[in-house]
Order: C-alpha cells, then structure tokens, then sequence
C-alpha cells in the first residue's frame, strides 16, 4: 500500500524541511520526501497549491465517554479530531467515572480503535476520582497506555499532594499537566475579572488566580524534578513566569487554545453562553501576550481544551451555564487567520506549534515527517476562506463562540498512519 | 424625541434623548397619579406579567400599580431558581411565557443577562427589573425624575454613591444615567465592595466618575448622597467584619451629611436597613427623598410599559 | 408626504371674527362665566381655548378658568408599529365637578378625538354639562357627535385634510383644505 503526496509544499518543523516537494508513504511510514518522485502502482494525492504538514496533535480534548456520550464519544471526537486536521488527541481524564485507573484508560483505548480515526492517547487522573486527595494509579494507567496525568477542572488545590503527584509522576517518566487556577480566589467566577466583568456584574476571575497556581507549580517542579505542562495558558503574568522558568531549564512547557488567542473578554457582552469557558476568555492585553509568546516560542503548543456540551446545558443563564466550547474544527481556521493572516507569524511556526511542538511536550513518537516516521499527514489550504457553520459539524455539540464567523485557512484532506480518514468535499 | 426600542434592558444602551423621553413622559403619568381617579385606559386588553426570581415586595408592587393605572391586566409570577426543574432551559421558560400572549414581561433573575437572553428569544416587550448586580434600569430613572424634580437639573451635580457598589445593579445604572446626564460621581465604600476597574465602565459623556478612598471624600459637597443597601450575608464573604464596624465606617450619619452642600438630597433605593449604611435620624430628616423615590416610581414605570406595550403612531393625525 | 394645497376656507380676519362669534354665543348660551370652564384639546384647541377666553373677558369683565387635554392615553387608533407616541401635559386646574365645561378644539372631523376627551373629562370628576366648541366641522362623523358651537361648516371629501394654522404653532394663520399627493 503506497500513497503518493504530490506537488504540496512540505512543512516539516522537526527538520527544518520546507519546500515543495513530493512525500511518498509506504506501509504507514514516511518513505521518502524528495522531488518529482514517481513509482508505479501507487495512489497519487494531488497537493499542489496546499501544505503538506506531520499530522496535528492536539494535548487536550474531552471526548465525554464514558458518561456523557449525548455530547461526545470516542467515535464522534475522533471524527471531529480529522476533520480538523488532527491525528492525533489526548483525551482529558473528567469522564464519568473518571479515569483513574487502568480499566477506563483500556476502555477509552478500545473505543478509539473500533472507531479506527484518530489516534487516542488517554490522561490518566493525578487523584482518585479527581478529588484532590489520594494519588490514582499512575503507574497501571501508564502500562495501559495512559501518556500524561491531569485533575483537569478540577485543580490539585493541596500543594503536598501535588507535590507527591510530581515526584511518582517522575519516577514513570510521565508529564503533571495542570489547570493551573487557584480555586479559593476563583470561587463563584464565571468570567474573566475586568472592566467587563465589572460592567456586566458577572463574577469575576482574577489572574491572580492562574498566575498563583502557576509559581506554586514552577516552585515544584524545580523542587521535584517533573515534567510540568500547563495546560490552557491565558495570562500574561503566567506566560512570564512560563518563560523564565524555561530560563532556568526547568521542564516546563505550556499550551493556548485558538479561543484565547482570537477572543477577549468583551465577547461576553451579549451573554452568549458560547463565551464562557475556563480559564475565562481574558483582556486584550493578555491576548496579545499570548500571540508575542506564540511567536517567539514561550509557549509550545497550540491545544483546542475541546469541550462539548449539549445545547440545551448551553441554553441557560450564563451563571448556571457550564463552561466550555468546542474547537477540534475550528482551531486551523481560527489559529491561521489569527495568528498567520492577521499577526504574521510564519507558518513553519504555527505547524511547529500543532506537531513537534505538543509531540515534544507529551514525549509523544509523532509529528514529523522526516523518513521512516510514522505516515500521520495533514495537508491543508492556508488561504481557503470559509464559513464556520456549527451545524454541518462532525462533532456531537455545537458549543463554538466562532460560529458565522469568515476564517482563512481549512484542512484539505487527513492521513493517519498512511491511511485516508478525512478528505474535503 | 421619540422611544423606539423593543426591550428596556439597561441604561448603558440609552441616548440623553431617550431617557429624557422617559423622564418627560413620566411627568404626565405623575399628574394621572395625582387625580382622584387614577386611572387612564391606555394600556386596556394588554397583558403584562411581572416575573420576578428574586423576592422584590417593592418593585413587584410599583410595577403592578404602574400597570393596573393604565388599564392593563398585570399577572405577577414568581419563581425561584432553585424551583425551576433541572433540564429546564432558558427556552422552555421563553416558550412558557409565549404561550401567555403577554404585551410586556417586567423580569427580576439573580443572574445578569437573562432579560437579554429572554428578548432575543420573545416577541413580547421584554423589561429589565434588575438582573443579577448589572442593571435596573428603571430605578436609575426613577431616581434621576427624583432629582431633576428636586434639583431642576442633573447636569453638573456632584453626586455620591456609597456603600456595597460591587453587588449593586443600582449602582450601575445610576452611573450610566447619571453620568450621561453630565452629573459628577464620587463612589465610595470599603476597598472589598468596590469592583475592579469600576472607574472604566462608563464610555465618554459630559459627567465623570471618581472612585474615592474615603467615604468623606465622596459626600464632601455633594449636591446628592445615594445609599446602597448592605446586605448582611456579605459579612460571611469576608467583605467587611461586622454590621456594626460597617455603620461606624461607611454609615450616613448627620454628622457626616454636614460635609455635603446644605441643601443636599438623601436618596436610598430601599428598603433601608436604618442604623446601618444610614442612621434614622437622616432617613427621617427634609433631605431624604425616600418616599419620593417610591411615589416617582410608579410614574416612571407606567412610562416605560406605555412607552414599550403602549401603542405606537406614525404622527399625532386627527 | 408631499401636500397640495387645494382651497383656502378662512384667514387670519375669518378666525378672528369666528372665534368672536363663539366667545359670545359661549356667553350667552351659559348666561354669563359663572361655573364655566373651558378646555382646550391639545395642540391647536389650546390656543384656541385661550383666545375664546380672552373675547369672554373683553365681553364679561371675567375670564373663565382654562384648562388642557392630551388625549393620548384615551386614543383608540394607536396602532402597533412606529414610534411611540409624545404624552403632554393634561392640566385642568379647578375641581370640574358641576361647573359647565365647553371642550374646544380645532377641527371636528370623525369624533374620535372627542370621544377620548369626553372619556378623560369624566375621569376628573362629574361636570353639571359639557359642551363642544370648534373652528371648523367638516363632517364625516364615525361617533354620535355634535358640536354646540361652530366656527364654520366646511364641505370635504374623507381624502382632503383641514389644516388650521395658528401664529402660535405656525408661520401663518388661516384654514387650508389639502390633499395627499
């Protein structure tokens, strides 16, 4: 089985391979990247006008199964995953149960390859139940093929116990992705604290918040030793910290959703429930932090925190409305446009950002397609203009801030291991 | 100037044109409160429902007798929000009220937005009675026909407001209107109580805004001091250490009414917790306009539901 | 909307000399000022109302309290879309309750107006009579209305408009019969 990618240009951050050329794939590997290959008895892609990018690996997805499968599986998260480009997801341990131990990791696993889309890495909880007390079984979920430990929305508030969590987490060579939020000054928050939330009269969230749980968190990762990755990073005093504890060479590493690189708090004005999500949408100071940061490499991973909810849990005040949106399809429109289009950065730089970026961070064996990797392509058009309509979405939900909005830049067609799992009409 | 909006959610969506409109149509209705019978048939046929989700005695009844002097069928139900069943989305509380046939629905939830939400949702008129600590529209007008009738004018007043501004939609409405009319503000209260940015939330206007480190500072030459009501259950937030360290810190005494100009107005928006945010003896002295703040209401409101569920003319033909 | 003016029915000497005309059969009719009150329908009948009063005072000696109506609220051809209507000022200044009120207004044309007046009157107490004065009747009654005094009797088709006009509101004074274009 052999497949021809031909004409594309090849963006191949990890190497430094940028040009157009052609990319032959044999037996789910990459095979040669080169010019004007030709063999016989192959499949031909023809990629000529579009990038040929490593497959997209997004470090933080919620996928609802099991227990909530009305908004998402496996299946229909995976589904949603290709569509947008990637190949790759880690799914976030807050299912019902909770996966703390080895039983819903094989489970989640077995969803995944029935489904024969994405690739499914789970993360295993950091505490039984997610409860911030006792440490789960980190060491069988990682036998079973868990690749990171999170309380994801459910911050580990009890420093001791974190600090335990990053000690075992080190002895198994397993990254401590934390949601970094200090949940006693967050309490009752349902936005970003600012002139928006003052005018709105929503309770706030203050920086504070994040920018605490994040020194609390370099501090012990420089006491311990682990690998800390934070997740969903959105202040600029948390990028500082982020920056200088990479200074130091501490093994810290971050990601930023496209959602808190294209919106602010102001969206929240017309109470539309699709703007509350956690950490909230923050000021426009803070955005444009987080773009400098994205350019000049203090951040590491562009990740969606894709977070499905039915519409009618969305259809409430926005107090008792949960937080969360959707982003596995929207994330390369909006990232492009956002990020290339209107503030210039390369797009070496952002495929860096959704492949060897987010691999590195998670220690994971993809996202470069340098010969003899792993065959996981996405080839997309940046240029593409579209209109982002929820309703044609494969995911289950419908919860995007972005929906009618004109982006630039769309997925043409998703490889995994060689194999077509997505291609546009 | 004419009003011609669907809703009536906030003050900040307002133009000086729009809410002189309002104060100037509530002098005609304040003349029909006057006449022995005070009842005019405008609003007959039309059916206003007063959904209120918090306990509001005062507002639920001003509204009731604003829409029973025009004729109208005024329908009150309440709700809280821990009744409303689980699964229950703002749609089906949309749909519900739809289903009523209401010409205007006069809402008070907890949470800030939900009128707006509802208005986009509903045909019917939909008027905010104060959501959540965002807005109560019809209390900052009430209390600005309170001190134009008073002071004959808004613009150029020194106004103080003081007290729990952070948990206050009558704070913030205040500050609109106010500071659109080209009144000068003075906020004060404890640091805890005072939200962030406060200073930044009114766009450009001929007024300004001044939040204050001292509750003297505030009243010193206040032509208008506005209490807000404290609410006892802040103490357990760790908002402030005690009712009695509140009154001694942040109360309207006379004493400290003496820094205001002579002829200064008290305005509270009720109901008054007496010996707390403000001492009786104040309460009951010629500068508090409390009671006129209640009588005006019932003008402003018949104002706003003529204005919004009333009928609409091209021109006055004959 | 572009008006055509088609025929002019009264100017500034014609309503002078019909308001005369109506200040003294006004007086006599009511044998003198005693209990009278007169109520001017906002715009036009207020002005109206006033000059009424004051030939009344050049006859009698004493001028009869005067009052005005806005009949907005009373209306019943508000309809449900535009702007929402302006509510002026309603002022009657005495107790109405037995005097004799003469309402007053510019043109007398479906009743309607009248109606919603009559409607309010009564919402102030309960006068001993009520009488109705206009400048111009010009027919095509849609009430059982009647004026007791009328300025002039003027015969229209329902598509022409009588306009008067009144130095207090206007830049001219007279009567003028206009069509829609």
């Amino acid at each position: 089985m052999k497949l021809l990618i031909k004409g594309g240009r090849i963006i191949d951050p990890e190497s430094g391979f940028d040009r157009v050329a052609d990319l032959l794939i044999e037996d789910g590997r990459v095979a040669q990247v080169g010019s004007s290959l030709s063999e016989s008895g192959v499949e031909i892609f023809d990629a000529a006008g579009l990038i040929v990018a490593p497959g997209f690996i997004d470090l933080h997805v919620h996928l609802r199964e099991p227990g909530e499968e009305y908004k998402e599986t496996v299946a229909s998260g995976a589904e949603a995953a290709v569509a947008g480009g990637f190949t790759s997801i880690c799914a976030m341990p807050n299912t019902k149960p909770v996966n703390d131990n080895a039983s819903v990791t094989r489970y989640i696993i077995d969803k995944a390859r029935e489904a024969r889309l994405a690739n499914v890495y789970p993360v295993g909880a950091i505490t039984r139940g997610s409860m911030g007390e006792e440490l789960a079984e980190i060491a069988e979920m990682k036998e079973a093929g868990a690749i990171a430990i999170s309380d994801d929305g459910r911050p580990v508030m009890n420093s001791q116990v974190m600090r335990h969590a990053m000690e075992y987490a080190r002895d198994h060579n397993l990254v401590v992705v934390d949601h970094c939020q200090d949940t006693c000054l967050s309490a009752g928050g349902v936005m970003n604290e600012g002139r928006y939330s003052t005018l709105l009269g929503l309770k706030g969230m203050s920086v504070a918040a994040e920018d605490n749980h994040v020194s609390r968190d370099v501090i012990l990762s420089e006491v311990t030793g682990a690998r800390v990755h934070i997740a969903h990073i959105s202040t600029g005093g948390a990028v500082e910290m982020v920056r200088r504890a990479k200074g130091r060479g501490l093994s810290v590493t971050c990601e930023v959703t496209p959602h808190h690189l294209a919106l602010t708090d102001e969206s929240v004005l017309g109470f539309d429930t699709n703007t509350k999500m956690n950490p909230p949408l923050r000021s426009e100071a803070d955005r444009l932090v987080l773009i400098e940061a994205v350019r000049d490499g203090a951040i590491d991973a562009i990740a969606t925190d894709h977070a499905p909810h039915h519409a009618d849990e969305k259809m409430l005040e926005y107090d008792r409305a949960p937080f969360g949106v959707i982003g596995l399809e929207t994330a390369l429109g909006v990232v492009l446009t956002v990020l290339h289009h209107q503030s210039g950065i390369a797009l070496t730089r952002i495929v860096e950002m959704l492949t060897i970026g987010p691999a590195r961070a998670f220690g994971l064996p993809r996202g470069t397609l340098a010969a003899g990797a792993i065959a996981d392509v996405t080839i997309f058009d940046a240029d593409r203009e579209w209109t982002v309509d929820a309703r044609r979405f494969k995911s289950k939900s419908r919860n995007t801030p972005f929906g009618g909005w004109k982006l630039r830049g769309r997925v043409a067609a998703t490889f995994v291991e060689g194999r077509e799992v997505f291609r546009a009409e | 100037m004419a009003f011609n909006h669907k809703d009536l959610l906030g003050i900040r969506e307002l133009s000086v044109e729009e809410i002189n409109s309002i104060l100037d149509t509530a002098e005609s209705f304040k003349e029909v409160s006057r006449r022995s019978i005070k009842k005019v048939p405008t609003l007959r046929g039309k059916t206003i429902i007063n959904f209120f989700f918090e306990a509001s005695t005062r507002t639920r009844t001003s509204f009731e007798i604003a829409a029973k002097r025009l004729s109208a069928d005024a329908i009150n139900i309440s709700a809280s929000t821990s009744s409303v069943t689980k699964g229950e989305t703002l749609i089906d509380t949309a749909r519900n009220l739809e289903a009523m046939a209401p010409d205007a629905i006069v809402i008070r939830h907890p949470t800030p937005g939900v009128p707006h939400q509802l208005a986009r949702l509903i045909d019917a008129a939909i008027i905010n009675g104060g959501d959540g600590a965002h807005e109560h529209p019809t209390q900052a007008l009430l209390d600005a026909f309170t001190i134009r009738e008073r002071k004959g004018r808004i613009h150029g007043l020194q106004v103080a407001i003081i007290g729990d501004i952070m948990h206050s939609r009558v704070a913030r409405s205040n500050t609109h209107l106010l500071t659109k009319m080209g009144a000068h503000l003075r906020i004060a209260g404890p640091r805890t109580l005072i939200p962030t940015q406060y200073e930044k939330i009114v766009e450009d206007s001929e007024g300004s805004l001044t939040v204050c480190d001292r509750i003297e500072d505030a009243i010193s030459g206040s032509d208008v001091v506005m209490m807000l009501r404290i609410q006892r259950e802040r103490m357990s937030d760790a908002f402030f250490p005690s009712l009695k360290e509140y009154s001694i810190q942040y109360g309207l005494t006379a004493k400290r009414l003496e820094l205001a100009a002579s002829d200064a107005i008290v305005m509270h928006p009720g109901p008054v917790n007496r010996g707390v945010e403000i001492s009786s003896e104040v309460v009951d002295s010629a500068h508090s306009l409390v009671l006129d703040q209640v009588t005006n209401g019932v003008a402003i409101r018949m104002a706003v539901l003529f204005l919004l569920a009333g009928g609409k003319t091209e021109a006055h033909s004959d | 909307m572009e008006m055509k003016t088609k025929r002019r029915i009264m100017d500034a000497a014609g309503i002078n000399r019909a308001l005369s005309r109506l200040a003294s059969q006004i007086v006599e009719r009511n044998v003198g000022t005693n209990d009278l009150i007169l109520i001017g329908i906002r715009r036009r009948g207020v002005p109206l109302a006033e000059r009424i009063a004051d030939r009344i005072e050049q006859f009698e000696g004493a001028r009869p309290p005067l009052g005005q109506l806005d009949i907005t609220l009373y209306r019943d051809d508000l309809s449900t879309v535009g702007p929402s209507p302006v509510v002026n000022r309603t002022d009657i200044p005495v107790d109405v309750t037995g005097r004799a009120i003469v309402l007053i207004d510019d043109v007398l044309y479906t009743g309607r107006t009248v109606r919603a007046a009559l409607d309010q009157i009564v919402d102030f107490g309960r006068p001993s009579r009520v009488e109705l004065a206009v400048l111009v009747d010009r027919g095509h009654r849609e009430l059982p209305i009647q004026a007791d005094y009328v300025g002039k009797l003027v015969q229209t088709t329902e598509i022409e408009i009588v306009k008067v006009m009144l130095a207090d509101y206007d830049e001219d004074e007279q009567v003028i019969v206009v069509e829609k274009e």
